[in-house]
């Protein structure tokens, strides 16, 4: 679903510059300059451990964290962004250091983490994102799985340059 | 008898089905005692309006106002147990919760309620330096803040309260509180 929902943006954005380039003949338009940056969510930033580890995987992974990174303005995919993840998982809360992980986004702006399942805790199951690195501003974010039993969540960042 | 058993039942079924509960497995002790804290706050809850109105068979309305003072002194132990466990397991979470910037709107609820009932046993401890009929429409109405806002914030959460148990207690809770309200003197008095 996710993997559609990017496409479509996409072929959207495509089409939009193409039209846009056959009215004004040449340049890429500054209308898709609109692309807003990502706001911190609330509670976001909760547990954050700052520099934790790039590692293969969380714990023993059985759930999927995915998402992308895109500069703000250009909607551009941005490669190489560090991005750290943490839960209330099955092999520990979100306190502990074991809990956290980083990955790099690819070529493409995305990225996609193997983590122990996210159980609820506080209420909610939920997890965390935290854009670290020294290019754009830090962004953290705190989305909220839609049923508990889910094994995959995700997050898109879109990023304001420093 | 059949009141008795009614609210033993009510009491005892949600704290049994949370103990049941599949979330325990992946938390600490301090987070357990925590929730445990709550969910048995919320269960005396239910006692709290039948006492204070006399309602319960076999009680004078002396003795049941005895126990109703003890019941909400513990509620108020069991209420600090629960932020202060939750505290340990995650400080900025409570620290959100109780700064009103949670993203979660149940902890608002829950806070709301919390002092409220800090109030109301403040009050309680003034009772007779207060004129008997603000005391009572102001200990009333916290009363009902704190039963409105305990049912909402535990209705939100999902936690280790089975739903069927949560829902049914919460409706316990409301029918009692109403039930009490409507027959407290403090309106009576109002309306003469």
């Amino acid at each position: 679903m996710t993997e559609v929902f990017t496409t479509r943006r996409r072929l959207l954005a495509a089409t939009g510059a193409t039209v846009a380039a056959g009215m004004s003949g040449l340049i890429l338009p500054a209308r898709a300059a609109g692309l807003a940056p990502t706001p911190t969510m609330r509670g976001g930033a909760n547990n954050y451990l700052p520099g934790a580890p790039i590692v293969e995987r969380i714990g023993a992974g059985g759930f999927w964290m995915t998402g992308t990174v895109r500069r703000a303005g250009d909607g551009a995919p941005l490669a190489g962004q560090r991005v750290q993840i943490w839960a209330h998982t099955t092999e520990g809360h979100e306190r502990d250091p074991e809990s956290h992980g980083a990955t790099l986004t690819d070529a493409n702006g995305e990225f996609r983490l193997e983590m122990p399942q996210i159980v609820p805790a506080f209420g909610q199951a939920h997890g965390h994102l935290a854009y670290e690195g020294d290019g754009f501003e830090t962004v953290f974010l705190r989305p909220v799985m839609a049923s508990p039993n889910d094994t995959t969540l995700h997050a898109d960042f879109v990023l304001k340059p420093v | 008898m059949l009141v008795w058993a009614v609210l033993a039942i009510t009491i005892c079924v949600p704290i049994a089905a949370a103990a049941a509960s599949p979330l325990l497995a992946w938390r600490q002790p301090v987070y357990i005692i925590a929730g445990f804290a709550g969910i048995a706050a919320m269960a005396l809850l239910l006692l709290q309006p039948l006492l204070a109105a006399g309602l319960l068979p076999g009680l004078t309305l002396q003795r049941a106002r005895r126990i109703h003072r003890w019941i909400g002194g513990a509620l108020v132990a069991l209420v600090v147990l629960h932020v202060g466990g939750l505290w340990i397991t995650s400080p900025p979470d409570v620290v959100d919760a109780l700064l009103f910037t949670s993203p979660t709107p149940f902890s608002a609820w829950g806070v709301i309620a919390m002092w409220a009932l800090f109030g109301a046993a403040v009050l309680a401890g003034l009772r007779h330096r207060l004129r008997p009929r603000l005391w009572r429409r102001v200990h009333t109405a916290l009363a009902l803040v704190i039963v409105a806002g305990s049912i909402v914030h535990a209705l939100l959460i999902d936690g280790t309260m089975e739903t069927v148990s949560k829902v049914a207690l919460c409706a316990l809770v409301l029918v009692a509180t109403l039930k009490a309200v409507a027959g407290a003197r403090a309106w009576t008095i109002k309306r003469r």
